[in-house]
């Protein structure tokens, strides 16, 4: 700041009305709006994203689909690791930028500053997760267009509105799930890298990114249920695929209450761990404190 | 609006994990704090690094619990009440790299305003406005991954004003910024208070010329405790009856200041360390006791550079309620953590 810099404007430092400030559900959607922004913008401004989130699962895809096609497998399956390649994508931005987020707002000061705000935390998670899936959203549908496109895959939807549904139910359940995580990675800390590694690969396994999940047994596509991502890909494949129905785990309809089911407790669980992490935040201090 | 801050007996303690096979040890950051911030008060908290005043801070903005009493700001408490204090208040910490290095500077700000409700129309104009005033309209769509951390740093004190808190606290605002840059932050923030009698500001700092020139009232701060508060003009009013010498020397080559302290008359002595020198001050009861020192100097083959008589400051103050200079008990600290 020079000398000579301008007066500080009248309205800056005078008695004036104080600002109208908005409060309740008003808030709460300001607060998401404005957390999702910097993920929404973010897409835009930092390119490289295209090569590392696109042009990468294709290949893995890619891979997929010439094993699948030398052992001439149903084509189906072409479709059906397609599919999977796409919803790839939601699952490493939950793993990766979801789930850590808090974390790394510890790590440069935000969290102090949003428990500070007279905003809901919540609400700040909710726009981390509508911002983040407004941008996989944008990938996912990248993969699932070139790679429909460059092999060929023909779909045929028995339930556009059931497509629909599921589709959405799958995204609820699976940024619940994110949100809920958040609070868990932060509470663990410096421990949560581990657990994004760890986590990666098994998952692409078990909720079965690349071929249908019925393959694995009834009990461990079950226990993979817990994923939103296992039952949601086999009702997608199911309403997707002339012979879907046939490769699927469970029904579609039984699927749908499962999502609806994870829905509600991975949002409960989040609001609850959220409030438990501000409450040890607050006790302890250690939370908002930076390592910087 | 009774109080803008009111602390009773407020005190805090840490618990300080150990390894698998040690007990965690307790740190005390804070302890019986009383104080009382009127609403259009500049209040100040001198300390040195490490004296609990950003504890204290985190406490205010309802980021930490006191282990002992209780604290209220804006007549509510802080504890019980964080959903009605967190409206009213604002925080700016030194140093601090919040906000997203993707956003312009613009973005930002507009991103934290809208936490606090304000609408977009009215949060863009206050913006603009406030950049002005800390010279940074040129930056307004600059990514903040592109600014200096000067420049990062008078971001930080937009944010905390954008949203026109009755009470922001300021922990070392001006951490970071040049001189010309300090200057002009600290204009602002008076003018700000001084616009208007329900704003009140905390501010924290280890800058004795910031509190003397920008605080209405100072707490000096040290392990935790309040070791005195009034105006910057009564505090130095302690020593009026003293008087304050500030002798650089010959280097002392390990000799210390101990040699002094035990003279009649010594109140105290402050030692630093300069290059191919040494500066003491003393507060001494009054102005014949300088012949003392004059003589222990040179029996002690110490050559006097330049002996200067002056007012006292708030320096003084410190080092006369705990004995050693801010620079000392820093150093002492950092001695004792590593």
């Amino acid at each position: 700041m020079a000398t000579g810099v301008p007066a500080a404007p009248s309205t800056l430092t005078t008695p004036a009305l104080r600002l109208d400030k908005a409060g309740g559900w008003k808030l709460f959607l300001k607060t998401v709006g404005a957390r999702a922004y910097p993920r929404v913008i973010g897409a835009q401004r930092e390119k490289s994203w295209m090569f590392f989130e696109i042009f990468l699962p294709l290949l893995a895809v890619a891979a997929y689909v010439f094993v699948y096609r030398a052992i001439q497998a149903p084509e189906e399956y072409i479709g059906f690791v397609i599919v999977g390649g796409a919803m790839t994508a939601f699952w490493m931005n939950i793993l990766w930028s979801m789930s850590s987020q808090l974390y790394w707002e510890k790590e440069t000061g935000n969290l102090a500053l949003y428990i500070m705000a007279p905003n809901s935390m919540m609400a700040i998670l909710l726009g981390m997760a509508f911002g983040g899936l407004f941008m996989t959203s944008v990938r996912a549908l990248v993969i699932f267009v070139v790679g429909s496109w460059l092999f060929q895959v023909q779909y045929q939807v028995t339930s556009f509105w059931q497509l629909f549904v599921v589709f959405m139910l799958t995204m609820i359940a699976l940024y619940g799930m994110g949100m809920m995580a958040a609070s868990v990675f932060l509470l663990l800390s410096r421990e949560a890298w581990h657990i994004s590694n760890l986590a990666q690969e098994p998952v692409y396994l078990m909720s079965g990114f690349y071929f249908p999940v019925k393959n694995l047994g009834f009990v461990t596509a079950l226990a993979a249920s817990f994923i939103p991502l296992t039952v949601g890909l086999d009702a997608l494949r199911q309403l997707a695929f002339p012979s879907g129905s046939s490769l699927g785990f469970l029904s579609v309809q039984v699927e749908i209450a499962i999502l609806i089911g994870l829905s509600i407790i991975f949002l409960i669980g989040a609001r609850w761990l959220l409030a438990y992490m501000e409450k040890l935040a607050i006790r302890e201090g250690r939370l908002t404190e930076s390592r910087r | 609006m009774n109080f803008a801050i009111r602390t009773e007996n407020l005190g805090r303690v840490y618990k300080i994990r150990g390894g698998k096979k040690t007990e965690p040890k307790s740190l005390t950051a804070l302890q019986d704090v009383n104080l009382e911030v009127q609403p259009g008060e500049l209040f100040g908290l001198l300390g040195p690094n490490g004296a609990g005043k950003t504890t204290l801070i985190k406490i205010l903005t309802t980021l930490l619990a006191p282990t002992t009493g209780r604290a209220w700001v804006a007549d509510f408490d802080a504890v019980k009440e964080p959903d009605k204090v967190r409206p009213r208040i604002n925080m700016v910490s030194g140093g601090e790299s919040s906000g997203y290095g993707l956003l312009t500077v613009r973005e930002n700000l507009w991103m934290f305003s809208q936490f606090y409700g304000l609408s977009s129309a009215v949060a863009n104009q206050r913006i603009r406005d406030l950049l002005e005033v800390v010279g940074m309209s040129d930056r307004l769509n600059t990514k903040s991954s592109d600014l200096s951390t000067g420049l990062r740093q008078k971001m930080n004190i937009v944010r905390g004003f954008l949203t026109d808190p009755d009470v922001l606290f300021l922990d070392e605002p001006t951490l970071g910024l040049d001189v010309g840059a300090s200057r002009e932050v600290r204009r602002f923030i008076r003018s700000w208070v001084d616009g208007d009698a329900t704003r009140t500001i905390l501010l924290t700092t280890h800058y004795m010329v910031e509190a003397d020139e920008l605080c209405d009232r100072v707490a000096i701060i040290n392990r935790g405790r309040v070791l005195a508060c009034d105006t910057p003009t009564n505090l130095k009013h302690r020593l009026q009856r003293e008087a304050i010498f500030r002798l650089e020397v010959s280097p002392l080559n390990g000799k210390g200041a101990q040699m002094f302290e035990n003279l009649p008359g010594v109140r105290n002595v402050a030692h630093v360390e300069q290059d191919g020198s040494s500066v003491l001050e003393f507060i001494l009861e009054n102005d014949d006791v300088v012949g003392a020192v004059v003589n222990t100097m040179t029996s002690g083959n110490i050559h006097i550079l330049n002996l200067q008589k002056r007012e006292p400051t708030l320096e003084d103050v410190f080092v006369d309620l705990v004995g050693r200079s801010m620079e000392e008990v820093e150093r002492t600290q950092e001695e004792e953590a590593a």
